[in-house]
Parts: C-alpha cells; structure tokens; sequence
C-alpha cells in the first residue's frame, strides 16, 4: 500500500554529523558493497571502465565552500542519502505499491517485484535519495541495511546500517528517533540537528548536525598572505632582557 | 527534466483523444456514419497510442499491471484506472451511437465528464510535484485540459467538414474560443514559470545543503565523476539550450497559425476541410514543441545539490514571437 501509516513504532534513521565528516567516501563505498550483495537486486555499474563510467549509488557525498561573510571559506563534507521521510512524497506517488513505509520502524523500502520502472517516486524526491538501477530496470535505495539491523547471524555491533559501521570519523550515528532519550534524539537536541528542505514538508527522519562555529578561526583579514605584517611581539626570556638592554641605547 | 518523447507523446496525444471523446459524448456528433466511426475510431486512436506511448518509458514494462491498484494515493494510478473506465464508458456510448443510431445522453455525459477528469489526472502526476517548482501550480492541470479540449475541438471541426456535416461552423467557432483560452492559460503559466525558480521555492543549494545559514554555498567537489541517472533525469541541460527558438515554434506553430487557418476556413470558406486539417497537425507540431518544453525548462529541486539551475526559470514572455 502506498498510503503512508498514520505512526510508526520507531523512527529508525542516521545523524550525520557535517562538523566530523572528512569526506572519504568510505561510507558511500561500503554502502554499494553490501547492496550489491544484499536486498534485492544488485546494484550495477554501466560502462564501468569506459569513458563514461555511471552506476547505482545508494549514498552520495558531495564537497561544498562555504564562505561566512566575515571568515574564511570553509570546506564542509555532506553525504546525501534517504532521509526515510514521515511524510514521504516517494511513497505516496508510487501507483504500483511497490514503494511503502514499514509502520513497524518508518523505513521506507521498495518491493522490487512490483516496480514496473516508471521514475515517479525519484522525481516526487527532493533529496535525489532514488536511483534507477540501469540494468536491472527498478528503483533502488537506502534500505537504511535492513538485512544487517535485524539480523541475528552477525556480531550485535554489525547490527547498524553498512555506512555508519564503517565511518572511520564517526560522523553517521543510528537510531530510533522516537525515542526521545536515544543518543540520536540527543545529540539532535543538543547539537541543533536539522531536516534538509523542510519547505517541501517531507519531514525528514534523517538529521543533520551543522558545523560547529569555527570561534579559534583567524579573521578574514588574516590568512597565510599576511603573516609579514603581524606587529612584532614583545620577546621574553634572553631575548627579551636584549631587547630592553637595547631600547636603552635607541 | 528530461523530456522523454514517450511522454511528450502520451500527454499531448491522450489529451486529445479524451477530449474528442467528451465532445462527442456531449452531442457535438454528425450525421453520416462515416463521420461517426471515423470520430469513434479516431478518438479511441489518439487515446490508445498516448497510453500505449506512456508504457514506453517503463523500464520494467511487464509489471504495468500494478499500476491499477494504488489510485487511493496516487495520481499515476488514478490516472490509469481513469482511462480505461473512459475508454470503457464511451465505448458503450458508441456502440449504441454506431449500431443503434441514438446518442445515449446518460452515458454520454458520463463518458464525458470521466474523460475530463482523466485529462486532469494526467496534470496532476506533475502538479502534484513541490520538487519541480514550474510545475507545481493548478496552472498547470487548466493547461493540460484547456489543450486536451482545444486540440479535440480542432479534431472535430476537420471531422465534420470532411463529411461535410452540418456542425462544421459551430465546431470551428468553438475551436477559435477553445484555443484562445488554452493559449491564454498556457501564457499565464509561462509567465510564472519565469519567476518559478528553485531559488524562489526556497530550494537553492544554501536552503537545500542546510548550509546556507552559515555563509554563500558552492560546490567544491562532486560525488562523482560522470553524470548519473539524477542529473540525467532532473538536471536536464541539452533541452534548454535551444529553449527560445522553440517557445517561437510552439507559438506559431501551436496557436498563431492554426488560428489564422481555423478562421480561413470559417469565414472564407476556403477548402475548409483541408485547411482544418493543416491547421490540426501545425497545431499538434507546436505542442510537441510546448510539451518538449514543460518537461526540458523545469527545474527539480535535487539540482541544487548539484549546483546546476538553481536560478532558472522559464524562457521570459519576452521571448514569445
């Protein structure tokens, strides 16, 4: 069913942390290893050692300069994945069923057997969190590693979605977020974690934590080009008692 | 977005054989049975071959069969279970309109009001999207049926001239207001969609990256290295490019020409039903050309992610002639 339930018992979803994010990929990486051998079909590559190499991705990170009127510019990390929305347009343009939202735990799945293909649900997506897979001609996204949270068969601390197990920086936490004392709920509340493009009223279980404010960053006028012109500052020690010796002779 | 000719073709088409199905439903038949089963056979045509055309750009075409079942909460859906309880209703108005030489007022105008609110439900599969701020608007749904009854109109009035049937003037007096109207609408919606940016819906890459609290936002480095199916799909940038030249084709070709040919062959009487049906396929010409353009000049919001568009609205009103 393509309705959306009108609760769900958990909210499970990720923090991303974009004041810890370096960047690498790594979770982008290992989320197109275990898809590729997990739920539904794999995620492929077309032309994959041509010129124009492109593929199904689950988690994309991008690299954006961002330029604070009175500081210098900053280079802030953000992967872009499913944000498993409460009020998610993707599901409810679906006319086939096969996109819907678990009212168990909130994530949003596709069932690949009912997908004829048609692109609806990634053009009702503001996130570009849908990818159609090329060669196996359905919708593909985050499952948010549905076969790895629930899954018995592995150690309790594989039990997390494939991108947070691996960040090396710790910057992608997973949680219930209904939950209020949950360390996401927590580090949201205390962090000001925010929803991407609340103008479309998808209300994002996904939060964002921003980048701490930079207080220890040199000011605008500062920078590696002005180091010659620092005021010279008063020397202690040897060279401090030379220096006095010699004020007295100037 | 990309326009895909599939979908180009099932919009334009489909419209207008709902339209003429309404048309007829409501009483704006002839006499002749050649002009009826050609109206009947036509009609079904357009429709058929738009829907059909729409299955095109499925990439798993063999599980279209679902698509009947969402229509609580999804337009597509509603779209497809509408189209063929249409085409459903009005074949049973046709039969007794073909076999049984009466027009069945009940069933016609129930044929007819299921047509027009198919056309409307094909407009909300785009409407419907806050991620594409050019289409978002009831613009949008008045545009989609003021052309589906425009273009079914101009159908008719070459049908009825062509079997010299008695409605030909009425038909094609409607056919000058339909168009009038439709091309009204349509100068409304381009006129907002030139203001209709990301931007101004509030998704530029600042409000979309959550970023934009912090200072001017640009893209350093992107996710990948070749285009993917997202920008493929939503950061469409060939079609733009040439986006002047064709709003010229669509207003010619689409509204200016049809119309000074309609009336021709109103008011002049020069060979009325060829000049009909030149203005019938000039007019579907210039709506290749405008449905081209709804699809190519419409921004979506995971662009801004991209960095591409974010400031684009449609080709200015300026630009028209």
């Amino acid at each position: 069913m393509t309705t959306l339930p009108q609760t769900t018992n958990k909210k499970l979803g990720l923090v991303i942390d974009l004041d810890v994010c370096v960047g690498c990929h790594a979770c982008a990486v290992a989320c197109k290893e275990w898809n590729t051998g997990a739920y539904g079909a794999p995620l492929s590559d077309i032309d994959a050692y041509g010129a124009e190499p492109s593929g199904t991705w689950l988690n994309r990170v991008h690299s954006y300069e961002v330029k604070p009127e009175d500081k210098p510019a900053q280079i802030v990390h953000f992967p872009r994945s499913c944000l498993h929305c409460e009020d998610a347009p993707c599901v409810t343009v679906c006319p086939t069923g096969a996109s819907y939202k678990r009212s168990e735990d909130g994530i949003v799945l596709v069932d690949e057997d009912r997908c004829m293909g048609c692109g609806l649900c990634a053009w009702a997506c503001p996130y570009g969190a849908r990818e159609m897979d090329m060669d196996a001609g359905v919708m593909k996204k985050c499952t948010l590693c549905v076969d790895r949270i629930y899954n018995d068969h592995i150690p309790q601390e594989d039990r997390v979605p494939s991108c947070v197990r691996t960040c090396p920086a710790n910057a992608r936490h997973f949680g219930d977020f209904a939950d209020p004392d949950s360390a996401v709920s927590r580090m949201v509340a205390e962090r000001g974690g925010y929803d991407l493009m609340p103008e479309q009223g998808t209300r994002p279980v996904n939060k964002y934590l921003p980048p701490r404010p930079k207080a220890d960053a040199m000011p605008a006028s500062g920078g590696c080009g002005s180091h010659g012109a620092q005021a010279p500052a008063t020397p202690g020690g040897l060279l401090g008692w030379l220096d006095r010796a010699l004020a007295v002779l100037d | 977005m990309h326009p895909a000719l599939s979908v180009i073709v099932f919009t334009t088409l489909s419209g207008i054989g709902f339209g003429l199905m309404g048309l007829l439903g409501i009483g704006f038949g002839g006499d002749t049975l050649a002009f009826r089963w050609t109206a009947v056979v036509l009609a079904y045509g357009f429709a058929v071959i738009g829907l059909l055309s729409s299955v095109a750009h499925l990439k798993s075409p063999a599980r279209a069969i679902h698509a009947f079942s969402q229509w609580r909460s999804s337009w597509l859906s509603r779209e497809g279970v509408l189209s063929v309880l249409t085409l459903g209703v009005f074949g049973l108005w046709a039969l007794a309109f073909l076999f049984m030489d009466t027009s069945i007022g009940a069933l016609g105008i129930a044929a007819a009001l299921l047509a027009l609110v198919t056309i409307f439900s094909t407009s909300m599969i785009y409407a419907q999207l806050r991620t594409v701020p050019h289409w978002a608007t009831w613009l949008t749904s008045a545009t989609f049926l003021s052309f589906g009854i425009a273009g079914g109109l101009l159908l008719l009035a070459w049908l009825l001239a062509l079997f010299g049937e008695e409605g030909t003037r009425r038909a094609s007096q409607f056919a000058l207001v339909a168009l009038l109207v439709a091309w009204g609408v349509k100068a409304a919606w381009w006129r907002r969609a030139a203001k209709a940016t990301l931007i101004s819906a509030g998704s530029g890459t600042g409000d979309a990256t959550g970023l934009g609290r912090l200072g001017g936002v640009r893209p350093f480095e992107p996710p990948h290295t070749s285009p993917n199916y997202l920008m493929r799909e939503m950061a469409f940038e060939v079609g733009r490019k040439r986006a002047r030249a064709l709003r010229r084709v669509a207003v010619w070709a689409g509204a200016v020409l049809p119309l000074l040919l309609v009336l021709l062959a109103t008011y002049a009487s020069l060979a009325p039903a060829a000049l009909l049906l030149i203005a019938l396929l000039v007019h579907l010409a210039g709506m290749l050309a405008e449905r081209w353009l709804f699809f190519a000049e419409a921004r979506h919001a995971v662009a801004s992610f991209y960095g591409i568009g974010q400031a684009d609205g449609a080709v200015s009103s300026r630009a028209m002639l």
